[in-house]
């Protein structure tokens, strides 16, 4: 139950509950009251009053991640829980070595991320963000009227099919290839620039569904355009898209898990001299 | 005119249109079905859809829905009074969404490639990963349905509509290159499957019967395999 805890250290206990609570009890030397999702707790030993607060409610259980650190994928999933308030058990994956636990929670992709929920798996980063929302009420990912929801599933799928490969590829490219690689992300860029304007974030007036999966344009595409030294998201042209990330960035959660960019400059690094490496081999 | 202005962009041959087409009859909702030109785009289309610019949307109070499964999805959650495409459970709900996503992103491009395959060797290289991908849908059906008839249970569902679009396809290239796709030896439950879908009452009458469907793919399949190659 207790997600946001605040201890009060009183130099007198003379606490005086405000709050009509329906079960007021003392056991040994503490006195609590529980209202709705909040609890208050008393110590009359150490005179220490605690707030617990109940973030979500909903079906708990126990939830494990099996993820991959700066997958922008894995990211996605533990922003949602964060948000949610969901404990969870996060459970690192050698993508390089794949343990037993991943091929058998998803034997069709053997893919990070997977969610274990119940020791039941679920897969897919966007089926995982649904399941989510659906799973643990509170705080609400994707938004309540159909048309918006179905708008949001479009640009989630858009963004992960079209935007991700296209900087990757602009990030690879060389010469003449990498200025019409860059042009062409930059025309899907602008798409998503269009649905930004005059919003503060994708879902409103606070983070959902869509800015966790547009999450990757913060320091995953910061990174890539390190490494492939070029500007994708250029504050000119986006100037919405650029504003969002300063936001979404600043939110305490989102910034707590994301990985730091010299890990990703040093992964996406690895990957395009990796990528190099075969291709003089071959030729 | 449909009486809540629910419109439909698309053409009868085309497999992602039939799953709107679909999903609109389990709800017994009433639309205009607007045949687009595969050779040129209309400009509803084009306006509806700029980002893809393909069938099918879904136009509803003026307002566009593309891609077929969020289509569907839509259609699911707007007109939530009637029969339900998706399970109620959210881990069933996830199951659904992972087998639809399997089809269309794994299974779906291994049909399309066997579709245009042209030539003995292309065509048998092309079959073995589609009907491995069936072998594994078949599995998948077994869980999915718990004894009845759908993916969905006893009544059609979002995995079966996600599937069962693309059969009057497979029967056509079936045909075409003689060959097997629907192998009842291999895949008996996905064999009866495909006879109890295509009899559905939300289902017979939008798919389109081979014969015709065979002739509409003569003039089509130069597109289909110059996209294929694009």
């Amino acid at each position: 139950m207790q997600d946001l805890s605040l201890e009060i250290q009183f130099e007198r206990v003379a606490l005086d509950f405000s709050i009509q609570g329906r079960n007021k009890k003392r056991i040994l030397f503490i006195n609590f009251v529980i209202y709705k999702d909040l609890r208050v707790e008393q110590n009359l030993q150490t005179n220490c009053i605690s707030l617990f607060y109940r973030f979500s409610t909903g079906r708990m259980g126990e939830v494990k991640v099996i993820g991959s650190s700066g997958s922008v994928f894995c990211t996605r999933v533990e922003w949602a829980l964060k948000l949610k308030g969901v404990a969870y058990e996060y459970i690192q994956e050698n993508l390089l070595n794949k343990s037993e636990l991943l091929i058998n929670s998803n034997p069709v992709h053997k893919k990070v991320p997977v969610l274990l929920h119940d020791d039941k798996p679920i897969v897919e980063s966007l089926v995982i963000l649904e399941y989510i929302d659906e799973t643990w009420k509170g705080y609400s990912l994707l938004p309540q009227d159909p048309h918006e929801r179905a708008t949001a599933r479009f640009w989630a799928k858009f963004v992960d099919e079209t935007c991700v490969i296209g900087s990757w590829q602009a990030m690879q490219a060389e010469g003449e290839a990498k200025a019409r690689a860059i042009e062409s992300v930059q025309e899907l860029f602008a798409f998503i620039e269009k649905q930004i304007q005059g919003k503060k974030f994708f879902g409103g007036e606070q983070i959902g569904y869509l800015d966790l999966v547009m999450g990757w344009k913060c320091h995953w595409l910061s990174a890539m355009e390190e490494v492939g030294q070029m500007k994708l998201l250029d504050q000119e042209k986006f100037p919405s898209l650029h504003q969002w990330a300063e936001n979404f960035k600043q939110n305490p959660i989102i910034h707590e898990i994301m990985p730091p960019q010299e890990n990703l400059v040093n992964y996406f690094q690895g990957g395009l001299n990796y990528l190099r490496s075969l291709a003089t081999n071959k030729g | 005119m449909a009486e809540n202005d629910v419109k439909l962009l698309g053409s009868w041959p085309s497999t992602f249109v039939m799953r709107p087409r679909i999903a609109l009859n389990i709800k017994s909702v009433d639309y205009d079905f607007l045949e687009e030109q595969i050779a040129s785009k209309g400009e509803l289309l084009l306006k509806s859809n700029p980002v893809y610019k393909k069938i099918p949307v879904l136009i509803h109070y003026g307002k566009p829905i593309c891609e077929s499964l969020i289509i569907v999805q839509y259609i699911d959650e707007y007109w939530s009074s009637g029969p339900s495409i998706f399970p109620s459970d959210p881990c069933d709900r996830a199951i659904a969404r992972f087998w639809a996503c399997y089809i269309d992103d794994k299974w779906f491009p291994l049909l399309r490639r066997l579709v245009v395959a042209q030539g003995d060797d292309a065509i048998k290289a092309a079959l073995y990963p589609v009907v491995e991908g069936l072998v594994l849908l078949e599995d998948a059906f077994k869980n999915c349905s718990k004894g009845n008839k759908f993916f969905g249970g006893d009544k059609i569902g979002y995995v079966d509509i996600a599937l069962g679009c693309f059969l009057g396809w497979m029967s056509v290239t079936e045909k075409m290159n003689n060959i097997k796709l629907l192998d009842e030896a291999k895949i008996p439950r996905l064999y009866k499957w495909a006879g109890d879908f295509c009899a559905d009452s939300a289902v017979k009458d939008v798919m389109p019967e081979t014969d015709k469907l065979a002739e509409a793919a003569k003039a089509l399949l130069p597109k289909i395999r110059a996209d294929a190659s694009s």
